[in-house]
């Protein structure tokens, strides 16, 4: 796949820098002339996005470091300084605050393009694992982020997220400690929290530059799931690409811009502009909305190591989905029945996250008690994120490995450009395309 | 990086010796290609070409490695540990309370260690409460009267943290007339036991003692 270079340095500085560090042919033939599908459609555009959002968080949070304080004396009041007194601060914050969520939308529609066109089967296991890997940081980062402002739901959603990892038997107690360094979420857990949420953005660029090269190795999957056999199925990443990219991020940073200066605190919660208080918990404590349908899969269980191991085993198992799926078939363009039940899986995601939003007793048809199994009316949140966390888990575990042996899938095109180049409209008068290969 | 040089002599006899003094206890390739050599010389088998024996290059190499991996090792432990609470977070771990602060009826909440504490004056009607359900089903089982000092059965206190996920329950509310945790709804009855939800412990009694009649200190 990553023949041949094909630059060529034009000036003498060029060629000198050329035989010492080959650093702008690199850059040539991974963005320039890189060879890509000429089939991917805006769903492979997330990636670009995403590289974006990741350069928009850096910037907009070396400069907030800048001004605030990290300690729990001054860092509410230092947050409000850089929303009040400090020159664009409120734009600085809103950016990187709703830059995270905006990072989320789209690491999410990039991971379900992945699961819908089989991205990360043979050759691409390292890379999906990769990304799954960024994922994981990425929550991590977000989650110190959120703890920063030091207002309620920061200290408390600190409270609760600590405190999970003290369910595990006998090292519990000793890892929470350890993190609190004290005992109680405090000041010690607050300056760490800021130190590690400084660091791990950088190894998510590390992450990220092996993810990109181990795209580079077998190349862009598509949407037909079908390989790349010859130069005719590919065009150069530039112009087509960097175009196409660069027309969904304007559409992209539209949606950003909407956020940022109509509807800043649409996705936060008002709780989080009340100083923190160790003494009083708000009513209702929620986590960011992309946390909230791995909060659903944490309540569902009514045990509480049960209910950690479940959480952190929604994470895990898509580390392993690439020796889960037994289908051969990469895209489910050609798979209607994985189809239908990839549809279900992206609805059973959104239903947990509206959950994890939901008081768990509450009823999920208002005014209807039905009767109470499990510790729970059956009527209730509690109810619908356990019978959704199921179908989470069998489909990764049941469906994937089962339907793959059992399905009878669609003919695949024979290339990239077969099912273009034999579509009647696209046949020029006179002229048949690819007749040794129709029947 | 001398492999290759190394390889291409091999095939020459007059070099034999020389490799074989040079590539004794490199790596299990080396030795075979040696091996090749020393068969068409027709030497007899040096003493520390075996395969198996770790020569004095190899114990140099372990040697090495392990000396490397052990000071990494013991240095990582002070990197771990920094994290772990420091002296003065330890030394500010006792307070004292009036008791005369708290109604009957009442809770005062009080900040230990950087945790809310629950001090309650129970009423009758709470305490009998709480010894009526003593033989109940309990999840975390403990009787009342472990649960106060012996005499005091009027004074609970409580680290008010929810032993599911360290939320902090509101007092009087749930089932059970004790306490109700907001977050993923645990019920405590009037002695903070767990009676109802996640919660897997009843809220921990801290150490504590009386220093009079109306006086505690807490830690």
């Amino acid at each position: 796949m990553s023949g041949h270079s094909t630059y060529e340095p034009k000036t003498g500085f060029e060629r000198w820098l050329d035989t010492r560090l080959p650093i702008v042919r690199l850059a040539w033939d991974s963005v320039v002339d890189f060879p890509t599908p000429k089939n991917l459609n805006y769903w492979w555009t997330f990636g670009g996005i995403l590289a974006l959002c990741l350069v928009i968080q850096l910037a907009t949070g070396i400069v907030l470091a800048m001004h605030y304080v990290p300690h729990v004396d001054y860092a509410f009041a230092s947050v409000e300084h850089i929303m009040r007194d400090v020159n664009y601060g409120w734009l600085l914050r809103y950016m990187h605050a709703n830059g995270a969520s905006m990072f989320f939308v789209a690491v999410y529609i990039h991971m379900f393009r992945g699961l819908y066109y089989g991205s990360y089967k043979a050759p691409r296991e390292v890379l999906w694992i990769i990304g799954c890997l960024i994922y994981l940081v990425m929550m991590a980062t977000a989650f110190m982020g959120y703890v920063l402002p030091w207002g309620q739901m920061s200290f408390h959603g600190a409270v609760v997220i600590t405190n999970l990892l003290g369910a595990f038997p006998i090292v519990g107690d000793a890892i929470t400690t350890l993190l609190w360094g004290g005992f109680a979420v405090d000041n010690p857990t607050l300056n760490r929290f800021f130190s590690l949420h400084y660091l791990l953005p950088f190894v998510i660029a590390g992450l990220v530059a092996l993810h990109v090269w181990a795209l580079h190795v077998p190349g862009n999957n598509n949407p037909t799931g079908v390989n790349v056999q010859s130069k005719a199925d590919t065009v150069p990443f530039h112009p087509y690409y960097t175009v196409k990219d660069g027309f969904a991020i304007v559409l992209f940073l539209m949606l950003f811009g909407a956020f940022v200066f109509y509807n800043p605190d649409a996705l936060g919660h008002a709780d989080n502009y009340i100083p923190a208080n160790p003494l009083v918990t708000p009513s209702h404590i929620v986590p960011e909305w992309y946390f909230l349908p791995f909060y659903a899969i944490l309540r569902a269980v009514p045990d509480k190591l049960g209910g950690v191991l479940l959480m952190f085993g929604a994470i895990a198992v898509m580390f392993v989905l690439p020796w889960l799926d037994t289908s051969k078939v990469r895209s489910m363009r050609y798979r209607p029945t994985a189809k239908l039940y990839f549809f279900i899986f992206v609805l059973v995601c959104l239903v947990l996250g509206y959950c994890g939003g939901q008081l768990p007793d509450n009823h999920v048809i208002p005014g209807l008690s039905t009767f109470t199994l499990i510790d729970a009316d059956l009527n209730s949140f509690v109810w619908l994120s356990r019978i959704t966390t199921l179908y989470y888990f069998a489909y990764f575990l049941v469906i994937l490995p089962v339907l793959g042996l059992t399905e009878t899938p669609l003919p695949q095109p024979e290339s990239i450009s077969e099912p273009v180049l034999s579509h009647p409209a696209s046949t020029p008068a006179g002229a048949t395309a690819s007749p040794e290969k129709r029947g | 990086m001398s492999g290759g040089a190394e390889g291409g002599a091999l095939p020459d006899v007059g070099c034999a010796r020389w490799v074989e003094a040079g590539q004794t206890g490199r790596r299990p390739q080396a030795k075979g290609s040696f091996q090749v050599a020393d068969t068409a010389t027709g030497a007899t088998a040096d003493p520390h070409a075996s395969g198996d024996d770790p020569n004095r290059r190899d114990f140099i190499h372990i040697a090495a490695i392990a000396a490397a991996a052990g000071a990494v090792g013991s240095l990582a432990w002070p990197f771990i540990d920094q994290m772990n609470p420091s002296a003065d977070t330890l030394a500010m771990a006792s307070i004292e309370f009036d008791l005369t602060k708290v109604a009957e009826g009442q809770q005062v909440v009080l900040k230990w260690r950087g945790k809310p504490l629950f001090v309650r004056n129970r009423t009758a009607a709470e305490i009998a409460a709480a010894v009526k359900d003593d033989g109940a089903a309990l999840r975390d089982p403990a009787k009342d009267e472990d649960r106060h000092k012996p005499g005091k059965a009027q004074w609970l206190v409580l680290i008010g943290t929810c032993t599911h996920l360290g939320c902090v329950p509101t007092f009087g509310g749930g089932d059970y007339g004790g306490w109700f945790c907001p977050c993923h709804g645990s019920h405590y009855d009037t002695s903070g036991r767990i009676r109802k939800g996640p919660a897997p412990k009843n809220l921990a009694v801290p150490d504590y003692d009386f220093l009079s009649d109306t006086k505690v200190k807490i830690g």
